[in-house]
């Protein structure tokens, strides 16, 4: 998929109406944030300790969130937008796989990893890009 | 859920050990002074790619920097500006951002005992919350059990304060670079994101079924994209979410 998100964009505002803008966006952020989002903090503080973390419910949930963030990951480098979208999938997926094996192998080091994968896409983008 | 002790440098001792006669106020400021540490750089950099794939998305600078600082949480803003951008239901993508909120609940559980205090009032508190993402949990987790109670609200609204702004600042880099630098480098930001988001997870992973979960999801994403765009997080949530969970339950460890 080589189309950016951008065109995907134009593509989808032409087809459902178009991208909320300016104001009447800052306006839906908030109230997304403010309704679905930030209530998970307050509810944290509140609960304290009188939730049960390791109940097989929260566990779940737990789950749930972790393999949608994982979706997400994947989603964003096999389908990506703009710029990333140049380089091929192979460089895209090697920059990934050698960051998490950097990660993995010395001292499990997120700036390790992130540099890395950085490093391998600048380097895999000049010898096999365009 | 606790943050692998090796998640970054260690708090080493240094000067900033010594919390005798320290002033609420200083707290603060050496909490804000966390910004300027190897986390605060790497939150910089992920807020940069999130700042390029906001101007991608067609948000105005305004908007992007806003939604970082009310959502103050990458995965949801990453999430939901991308189904705004494809044109996908906006149920679904508030579905799926209150999903992606439920991963700070207990973090906020979590770190609650250790704000409690003289300086610790409700508004505080709701300020603190606000805080509350992977970095600066970690960061608040790690450093705060050093502090006395009286000085740790201080300091962790500091630390919130600083990671803010870093990320405040990284938007706005991030989303004036991405039209004007080689294609190569806004290719680099848009990377960070994942790459940040992917260790993170491993980073704040306990037990084989958030591992799991990591793995599943991952591979279930691409596909379900593909067959039901704009509910392919949610499904792959589900779907991965449950399934770790079945393995783990019917393996019996844990």
């Amino acid at each position: 998929m080589t189309s950016s998100l951008h065109e995907v964009t134009q593509a989808a505002g032409a087809a459902s109406g178009t991208l909320p803008t300016g104001l009447t966006l800052a306006l839906i952020l908030t109230v997304i944030s403010l309704a679905t989002h930030e209530p998970w903090r307050w509810l944290g503080l509140i609960l304290g300790r009188n939730i049960d973390v390791d109940s097989e419910l929260f566990r779940w949930v737990r789950a749930v969130s972790t393999a949608l963030v994982a979706a997400l990951v994947t989603r964003l480098v096999v389908f990506p937008a703009g710029a990333l979208g140049g380089v091929p999938l192979l460089v895209r997926v090697l920059a990934m796989l050698c960051g998490l094996g950097v990660y993995l192998l010395f001292g499990r080091r997120i700036s390790f990893g992130v540099v890395t994968a950085a490093v391998v896409l600048v380097a895999g983008q000049s010898i096999m890009g365009p | 859920m606790t943050p692998a002790e090796d998640y970054e440098l260690p708090a080493g001792p240094g000067r900033n050990d010594n919390w005798q006669g320290v002033t609420p106020r200083q707290a603060f400021m050496r909490g804000m002074a966390v910004a300027l540490t190897v986390p605060g750089i790497i939150l910089f950099a992920s807020a940069a790619g999130y700042g390029a794939l906001a101007r991608d998305a067609g948000f105005s600078l305004g908007n992007s920097v806003f939604m970082m600082g009310v959502f103050f949480a990458l995965p949801a803003q990453v999430v939901l500006l991308d189904q705004i951008a494809r044109g996908g239901s906006l149920m679904a993508g508030t579905l799926a951002v209150t999903l992606t909120g439920m991963r700070l609940l207990p973090m906020s559980v979590l770190l609650m005992p250790l704000l409690k205090g003289k300086r610790a009032t409700r508004w505080r508190y709701l300020v603190a919350g606000h805080f509350i993402a992977v970095t600066a949990w970690m960061e608040g987790w790690r450093r705060l059990p050093l502090v006395p109670s009286e000085l740790r609200m201080d300091h962790f609204i500091g630390i919130g304060t600083g990671l803010v702004l870093a990320t405040l600042a990284g938007t706005w880099a991030g989303f004036e670079l991405a039209g004007s630098v080689p294609h190569v480098v806004e290719a680099v930001l848009l990377l960070l994101t994942p790459i940040y988001f992917l260790l993170s997870l491993i980073a704040s992973a306990s037990g084989e079924a958030d591992r799991l979960a990591i793995v599943l999801g991952g591979f279930l994403g691409p596909p379900l994209y593909v067959a039901f765009p704009g509910f392919d997080l949610l499904l792959a949530g589900i779907i991965g979410g449950s399934i770790a969970r079945f393995v783990v339950r019917s393996r019996g460890t844990g």
